[in-house]
């Protein structure tokens, strides 16, 4: 569980996650891509989710 | 990127953000028992040199990095290090562009919407008199209907080409398609080694008339008649892809066309849609070709 930079809310981080993977707030709707702690779980950062050349 | 061991029951997965896609991969293979190397390929650095050929040779890189860019240029570097990478840099660098894209669907016979493509703003002008309204303006690079404008008369036209010579040289190709009339939807096809694995019709969103599911289209299942995979299989062969999706259009007059064969597929919707395990059957083709070396 961590709490989102935007809006405070909780951000559940399921157990099957893995590092580099999307999690959204579930109020805000902000992305975040998990990344490894030092404690060994896992922090936040805000995710890019769209670029110029992105897309299929 | 770390060394691996780029045995035959090891995959690299190049990405520039896990999504659903990647993440099922990921767990396909793990269910295969097969181990999954994942790169981020923004942490990807690659000497250039022979001496790398022995870190890289023989391995089978699965390529989803979602940014054109970084995937075409990755794919060059591991591909000319001896890698394995699907799809290899000629699909890559075809099917991103739909300009070079058409021609190989023309030179195979693929039936595809008619183009026409102008390289300034005057010419750009005289070929849509020429080609006729309303038309379909596309940047040759780009994804998810970003930039797509449909055309409906000259004034519109003449407004979108003089906004795109304020812009990068890129759009200043212009590349002109008919306007298909068409129901409103298309179908999205998995092109899995030689066969589609699954396909589905992608509906416009409200008051819209592209079908990307970026743009809030809804899914449905479409059945894999002969027909359909018949022309998918001549798409997918005339751009050299191994894993690809497969866009169609259903037009009133001419049957099915291919307007795109999209190099790094999203697959999310159709596998919600269908049931279809592709990621499954992605792991296996992908392990297939390593064993062949």
């Amino acid at each position: 569980m961590v709490n989102c930079p935007e809006c405070d809310a909780e951000i559940k981080i399921p157990a099957d996650s893995i590092e580099g993977e999307i999690v959204t707030c579930p109020d805000c709707g902000a992305s975040y891509e998990l990344v490894k702690a030092a404690s060994g779980g896992f922090d936040i950062k805000p995710a890019q989710v769209v670029g110029e050349d992105w897309g299929q | 990127m770390s060394a691996g061991n780029g045995n035959s029951n090891t995959l690299t997965i190049l990405y520039d953000t896990i999504r659903w896609e990647e993440k099922s991969l990921i767990e396909a293979a793990k269910k295969k028992g097969v181990e999954t190397e994942n790169i981020d390929v923004k942490n990807l650095t690659i000497r250039l040199d022979e001496e790398s050929k022995k870190k890289y040779a023989g391995r089978t890189v699965l390529q989803r990095s979602v940014s054109y860019f970084k995937s075409l240029h990755a794919t060059a570097a591991l591909e000319g290090l001896g890698a394995s990478v699907i799809n290899p840099l000629r699909v890559a660098s075809i099917t991103g562009n739909k300009l070079f894209a058409h021609m190989e669907f023309q030179k195979a016979g693929v039936n595809t919407p008619k183009a026409i493509a102008a390289f300034s703003e005057e010419s750009a002008a005289a070929a849509l008199e020429e080609f006729g309204y309303p038309a379909v303006i596309k940047p040759t690079v780009g994804s998810w209907g970003r930039m797509i404008g449909l055309l409906r008369d000259r004034d519109a036209a003449r407004a979108v080409i003089e906004d795109r010579e304020h812009m990068f040289p890129l759009y200043h190709i212009y590349y002109f398609e008919e306007f298909v009339k068409r129901p409103p939807r298309d179908i999205r096809a998995i092109v899995v080694g030689d066969h589609v694995v699954a396909a589905i019709y992608r509906y416009s969103g409200d008051g819209e008339w592209k079908t990307n599911m970026a743009l809030g289209g809804r899914a449905e299942v479409c059945p894999v008649t002969k027909e359909l995979e018949d022309i998918c299989m001549k798409a997918t062969r005339a751009v050299g892809g191994q894993i690809v999706g497969v866009d169609l259009m259903e037009s009133d007059s001419d049957g099915l066309m291919v307007h795109e064969v999209n190099n790094t597929t999203e697959f999310k919707n159709t596998v919600r849609v269908t049931g279809v395990d592709i990621p499954g059957q992605m792991v296996d083709y992908a392990l297939a070709l390593n064993k062949k070396g």
